[in-house]
């Protein structure tokens, strides 16, 4: 069987039919919060069942519990909280009890009961979540900007975030049943945002070895200037799968998530959502989800010893690079040689290459893949 | 961290106590109760596994599979 959804239950908080219905016509008569892209998100992957077992945004028990403890207040491993801000000018029009209308580019997104309305301290939010309180972190940059207060309470889905990849998403209980259709029973979940490149190949085919199979799992639709887009990354996927990887080996589908660059803290969080989709296991980078200096590159490894009841074994494979002594991938753990031999991949130098219209070196990217980005007439988001 | 409400105290045989404080010596636990609540959280999840309950009736199950085929996942 794939993995239990964390906190054993998996939530799915979506109207349908004519209970949706009669939601979107009582918005009408409920106070409406316009939500921001990011806010939207949140919503959208709590009443997906993707944040499970949170069933909405949290009241401030569990906010303090996971800001001390990395837990819920049942216990429940949880390291980010995830979190509903409003300014005192809306907070002042909002009651504990009340039924919110949530809206998101004109069109209510969901239902909120409000069981909590209360302060925050930031500080103490940005020193246990990112270790910092450097305004040039961009997690504490943001929270700065957030509102002086949080609504706590459940969500119920009456619409979704378009983003133009519906093709390209599944949700939890979807992934869940794809993978025991294919009949895996151990399954290595990949977090990324980028286009594959050699080293991403070696990390996930090191763990294909030893699991069913492999659900690589892009973050879609918040990209920023520079970075490759969705579409893109989609179909580089594909042609690598296409050509590199076993018949059902792998699936590709992906996340609308934001990324907070907790580094740690927001490690646990990505492999507990993985949990959530059905994954056994989950890959964990090098200063994964980190951000600048802020973090050191294993931190994101040692986390993960203070959670034993985790229910997702986290595999910690280094980084690869091409060495011309052993003559293929490898990494620091298996390849004895000097640095001189090694070909170390650089995102940078290929990203250059690509927008040149080039290939870069076939150590670094499969030339299929990069033939595929380079048909794209703008790879890059503008 | 134990400042506030978040402890409360369990008993154990003092032999057992002093059987695990002969155990952690050296290792990067810090004190038995650190100690008794890793394993126990670790047990705790073992026996938590077989109480998984799978959400979906057929009919959700069987919408799942039409729109897998569909998207050519299946
Ligand atoms: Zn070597």
């Amino acid at each position: 069987m794939v993995s239990r959804p964390h906190g054993g239950r998996l939530v799915k908080r979506v109207a349908t039919g004519r209970r949706r219905e009669r939601l979107v016509l009582e918005t009408t008569e409920m106070y409406s919060l316009d939500l921001t892209y990011e806010q939207a998100i949140d919503t959208e992957d709590l009443g997906r069942g993707v944040f499970s077992p949170l069933e909405g945004f949290v009241v401030e028990d569990d906010f303090l519990s996971i800001l001390n403890y990395m837990r819920l207040t049942n216990d429940v491993p949880w390291t980010i909280p995830i979190v509903l801000d409003v300014d005192r000018e809306r907070a002042r029009k909002i009651s504990m009890g009340d039924e919110i209308a949530l809206w998101y580019n004109n069109v209510p997104l969901a239902i909120m009961r409000v069981e909590d309305l209360y302060q925050w301290d930031k500080y103490k939010y940005v020193e246990s979540v990112f270790g910092t309180k450097s305004p040039e972190h961009p997690g504490v940059a943001k929270v700065r900007s957030m509102g002086e207060f949080l609504l706590g309470g459940p969500v119920e889905l009456v619409g979704e975030v378009e983003t133009g990849l519906e093709r390209y998403i599944l949700w939890p209980d979807e992934t869940r049943v794809l993978f025991s259709e294919l009949r895996w029973r151990t399954i290595v979940g990949f977090q990324t945002r980028n286009v594959p490149h050699m080293g991403h190949e070696y990390v996930q085919k090191s763990a294909l070895v030893f699991v069913d199979g492999l659900f690589i799992n892009p973050l879609i639709g918040w990209k920023k200037k520079g970075d490759y887009r969705d579409e893109v990354i989609f179909e580089a996927y594909k042609v690598l799968i296409e050509h590199y990887y076993p018949r059902k080996s792998a699936v590709l589908a992906g996340l609308k998530m934001n990324m907070r660059y907790a580094g740690p803290r927001e490690a646990v969080h990505h492999a507990i959502v993985r949990k959530n989709f059905g994954c056994t296991h989950f890959i964990v980078g090098r200063d994964h989800a980190g951000v600048g200096d802020f973090y050191s590159p294993y931190e994101a490894w040692e986390i993960f010893e203070e959670f034993p009841d985790l229910g997702i074994t986290p595999l910690f494979i280094r980084e690869a690079f091409y060495c011309r002594k052993c003559g293929g991938m490898v990494n620091e753990k298996i390849c004895p040689h000097e640095e001189e031999f090694r070909v170390r991949i650089s995102g940078t130098k290929i990203r250059e290459m690509l927008s040149r219209g080039e290939r870069p070196p076939s150590e670094m990217m499969r030339p299929e893949v990069a033939d595929r980005i380079i048909s794209f007439r703008k790879p890059f988001v503008e | 961290m134990g400042r506030d409400k978040g402890y409360t105290t369990v008993s154990i045989p003092t032999t057992l106590y002093n059987r695990i404080k002969e155990l952690i010596k050296d290792t990067g636990f810090t004190s038995v109760s650190q100690y008794v609540t890793y394993v126990l959280r670790e047990i705790v999840a073992e026996h938590e596994q077989s109480k998984t309950v799978e959400p979906f009736t057929e009919e959700d199950r069987r919408r799942i599979i039409e729109k897998l085929k569909k998207l050519g996942y299946l």
